[in-house]
């Protein structure tokens, strides 16, 4: 297997530095992964993940702890349902393959079921590679890879993926499986639920394609993922093929741009580091030093969202209040700058964005009053 | 967002406290709502796990699943809020008064009035936030293909006889309140959210008990501070202040204490029927039932935070006064109400999983009809609401500075007077555009003839149409006069719908044709061992 391309060691260095000498990296997910596509203007958090560090921890020693956590309860639900799916060699979910995706070729009976246990991260992917190589001699047969792992370069470090299943088709191309805990009612499930789990399958499918890459010739990975989720109310699987092609284009370009990384760490000042256990104002020091752009959506998607909704909101920045706001705004970013400017004690009156402020306060002021006469009359009257 | 309620947002941010997003209540609040608190199980397609429902605030009733995995648990809750919610939407089904519809004769083709019952009023329901009301649309899906064993003996889990009706009823409040205006289920952050603009997102306004602390903060203390508290602030042991208004939990309350609570339970009740002779089992009664106690008690103490804090947004709501139009869109909800009091009545089947293809136009339909009509209503009732539509060019507010008499130049000359209005607004005016006043409730049409200067001096004329009676001589008050403050829209003030859409036997081809002879009832749910719900 060709190794995946050499980092710089320069670059590597550095993030080690920034993470703090003695702490381990922290793999990127697929999870992550697809955040990333969530907020891609956002330096401070591609230089954390990009590093590797734990941004949970980092909330914490900040003082603004994240709120993310799963229910056991979920947990137990989940798991207990990916192994339903699964269970009598994958029957079911390769039947829910054959039918949602690939109606003409050969029923699935006996697939191939390789083994991919290995010792580590890394010898785990090489077996994945290794049976998907195997699979792809042996034409005409079902193959389906139970998590199987799969590395990504992000940035010049690997992130290993683990999907939660691979198929491959008789045919030679490869599927990537999605199996949630959600439920599908009537043919249709949570559309916000389904999204997520596009982007993290888009993710899936840009690692296989790199494997595909090294293959001769390569096979095809399909753009139509199978996302596989409980029937209506019962535990009963269903399934529905998904298309991520808009979900992988955007995830790849993203994944391109994370290479600037190395331009933001250029940019960081000396003695930056985020190791949890630095005192607090140094770790705050060392936070404020790459620029965020926080957005109300970063609160789901983002550990440190509530530091840095603090600190928009300390700055006074208009976004804190959602990023459409700022649209109508014009070049007024500020809560301060945009009621002087609609107070009329500030701001250049040409300027249409200013202009369009002021007649909104004066016709909200003039609503209010009137309305204040309003009750008043009708309180005379009584 | 327009620039008016963003304008109030920035406020909120600087006083640190909530503005007015409009001056009157745009929505109805039945005396006596059901209050609905639901919570559920984690990971589970809507498995509830206990809920606080009731008319009276100081009275809710606590319902509680045990072991939300346990059917029999399960369904002793829905019988259970079948008991509560049923009596009280009966309640209304008797009061009726006459009223009447005009119908097609099926002989004749005509349009003919029938008289008709119409209920007095419509019960109201409210939960928390928009994700109660997904909960209770889930829940009525999951309820009204349900068996009892009266109606089939053979099923193999027969439902308590009233929960496959409570499931048609909770299903209609969920396809209700996708109507907009409508009242037969609400949100209370979505109703709070519209009467006031807090200085957060809309996203963070979803939080119920940090936009009530925008709304409404401590006695010396920001809305912004009091809302972090209500999002973050824990207790020595982990757990959030102001739990989350649900349905969902937060995970930690899961692992720390409802996990452990349920696996007692489960232990307990494993125990109970191991037990060899009736004083062992009198003793692990004991257990099991002081272990259901515990889990009681810890649903109470998530729910009764939000079930207070919903009728403390009720109290806020109560305090504005409600908007003049806002009865007429509350009789459209006791029509709704009363139609499917008579569906249920006349032995129809519950509601199909999917509509056909007509239903589904036309519910379309008279949602998109049902937006245009709520908006032009809100902006008739509220001064604040219109201030916006004349931002946006489409209404205009001013002072008539001229009327002069003309007429229509048909033999019988109608008149047509001429009025010019000065405003400072700026709406989107071209030759003949129809404008619209409200004259003693109704609306009365203007058409825009010319600008008396130039388009930037806000002399606008424009020619009264109609509402002037049938004589020669306009009938008095209703021409405008010289110094009159006049309030004019560029949108109908009663907006009308689209073309009527075919009868369901006269589906075209394009959309699946007409639908089959006398289609069969709906199975339920295959039931399997493992079903969750």
């Amino acid at each position: 297997m060709p190794p995946p391309r050499t980092p710089e060691k320069g670059l590597r260095h550095r993030l080690a530095e920034l993470r703090g000498p003695e702490v381990k990296p922290r793999a990127l997910d697929a999870r992550a992964l697809a955040a990333l596509a969530a907020n891609p203007g956002c330096r401070r958090r591609a230089i954390l993940d990009g590093a590797g560090v734990d941004k949970a921890k980092l909330a914490s020693s900040l003082g603004s702890p994240s709120v993310f956590g799963q229910s056991q309860f979920a947990f137990v639900r989940g798991n207990a349902f990916e192994a339903k799916v699964k269970a009598d060699g994958g029957t079911e979910l390769l039947r829910l393959a054959a039918e949602k995706l690939d109606r003409t070729a050969e029923p699935p009976m006996g697939a191939r079921l390789p083994d991919l246990g290995a010792q580590d991260s890394e010898g785990r992917t090489r077996r994945t590679e290794e049976a998907l190589r195997e699979a792809a001699a042996e034409r005409g047969a079902w193959t389906l890879l139970d998590h199987p792992m799969l590395a990504l370069d992000v940035a010049g470090s690997p992130a290993f993926l683990e999907p939660d299943a691979v198929v491959v088709h008789p045919d030679g191309s490869w599927t990537v499986v999605e199996i949630k805990s959600f439920p599908m009612l009537d043919g249709a499930a949570d559309p916000a639920k389904v999204g997520a789990a596009a982007r993290q399958a888009a993710v899936y499918v840009l690692a296989l394609e790199r494997v595909a890459e090294r293959l001769d010739p390569p096979p095809r990975v399909r753009h139509r993922v199978l996302l596989v989720c409980p029937k209506d109310f019962s535990n009963l699987p269903t399934a529905s093929a998904v298309d991520v092609r808009k979900q992988r284009a955007v995830t790849s370009r993203q994944l391109a741009r994370l290479t600037r990384i190395e331009e933001i760490a250029g940019t960081l000042p000396e003695g930056v580091c985020f190791a949890p256990e630095l005192p607090p104002e140094q770790l705050e020091w060392s936070v404020e030093s790459v620029p965020a752009t926080y957005a109300p959506e970063c609160l789901s998607a983002c550990e440190l969202a509530f530091h840095c909704r603090d600190r928009s909101r300390t700055a006074g920045a208009v976004t804190s209040l959602g990023r459409p706001v700022r649209a109508e705004l014009g070049g007024l970013t500020t809560v301060g700058d945009v009621l002087a400017a609609a107070r009329g004690e500030a701001g250049d009156p040409d300027d249409p964005a200013v202009a369009a402020l002021r007649r909104a306060a004066a016709l909200r002021a003039e609503a209010l009053a009137s309305a204040a006469e309003g009750a008043r009359e009708v309180a005379g009257c009584r | 967002m327009s620039l008016i309620s963003t304008l109030a947002r920035l406020e909120a941010v600087d006083t640190g406290r909530a503005q007015p997003a409009a001056t009157v209540r745009h929505r109805h609040l039945s005396e006596r709502p059901l209050v609905f608190v639901p919570l559920i199980t984690a990971g589970e397609a809507g498995a509830p796990l206990g809920a606080l429902v009731g008319t009276d605030r100081d009275a809710p009733r606590l319902l509680v699943v045990p072991q939300p995995r346990d059917r029999e648990l399960r369904f002793a809750f829905l019988a259970e809020l079948a008991d509560v919610v049923l009596p009280y939407v009966d309640g209304f089904a008797e009061a009726v008064e006459a009223a009447e519809r005009s119908e097609t004769d099926p002989e004749t083709g005509k349009r003919v009035k029938v008289e008709v019952e119409l209920c007095a009023d419509a019960p109201q329901m409210l939960v928390p936030s928009r994700a109660g009301v997904d909960l209770v649309r889930l829940l009525g899906r999951s309820m009204r293909f349900r068996r009892t064993a009266e109606q089939d003996p053979e099923t193999p889990f027969p439902a308590p006889p009233r929960v496959p009706l409570l499931g048609r009823w909770l299903t209609h409040f969920g396809e209700r309140a996708r109507v907009p205006g409508s009242c037969l289920l609400l949100a209370m952050t979505d109703v709070l959210g519209r009467h006031w603009a807090t200085g957060q997102s809309t996203l963070e306004d979803q939080h119920l008990g940090a936009l009530l602390a925008w709304i409404d903060p401590p006695e010396g203390r920001s809305g912004a501070e009091a809302a972090e508290e209500a999002e973050l602030a824990r207790d020595d042991d982990g757990q959030l202040i102001c739990p989350p208004a649900g349905p969902a939990t937060d995970p930690a309350f899961d692992n720390k204490l409802l996990a452990p609570a349920i696996e007692r339970y489960d232990r307990a009740r494993t125990a109970l029927a191991a037990a060899e002779d009736g004083v062992e089992a009198d003793d692990r009664l004991g257990a099991l039932t002081a272990a259901e106690r515990e889990i009681r008690a810890l649903v109470e103490s998530r729910t009764r935070p939000t079930w207070d804090a919903v009728w403390r947004g009720l109290d806020l709501l109560r305090e504005l006064p409600e908007g003049a139009r806002v009865e007429e869109r509350r009789t459209r909800d006791r029509w709704s109400f009363t139609a499917h009091r008579d569906r249920v009545a006349a032995g129809e089947p519950p509601q199909p999983r999917r509509d056909d293809a007509v239903t589904a136009a036309n519910k379309l339909a008279a949602r998109e009809r049902e937006q245009a009509r709520l908006e032009a209503q809100e902006a008739l009732d509220d001064p604040l609401a219109m201030a916006a539509r004349r931002l946006s060019g489409e209404a205009f507010a001013g002072e008539v500075v001229d009327v002069v008499m003309a007429y229509s130049e048909s033999k019988r000359p109608s008149p047509r007077p001429l009025v010019t209005v000065r405003t400072d607004d700026r709406p989107h005016l071209g030759e003949r555009v129809k404008a619209y006043r409200s004259l003693g409730g109704k609306p009365q049409t203007a058409e825009f003839v010319e600008y008396a200067a130039g388009p930037d001096d806000g002399l606008l004329v424009l020619r009264i149409m109609d509402k002037m009676g049938r004589g020669k001589e306009p009938e008095p008050g209703s021409v405008p006069e010289k110094g009159d403050r006049l309030c004019f829209t560029l949108f109908e003030h009663e907006p009308r719908g689209g073309a009527k859409l075919p009868d369901p036997e006269e589906t075209p081809w394009t959309h699946g044709g007409p639908p089959g002879e006398d289609p069969a009832p709906e199975p339920a749910d295959p039931v399997t061992e493992e079903d969750l719900l």
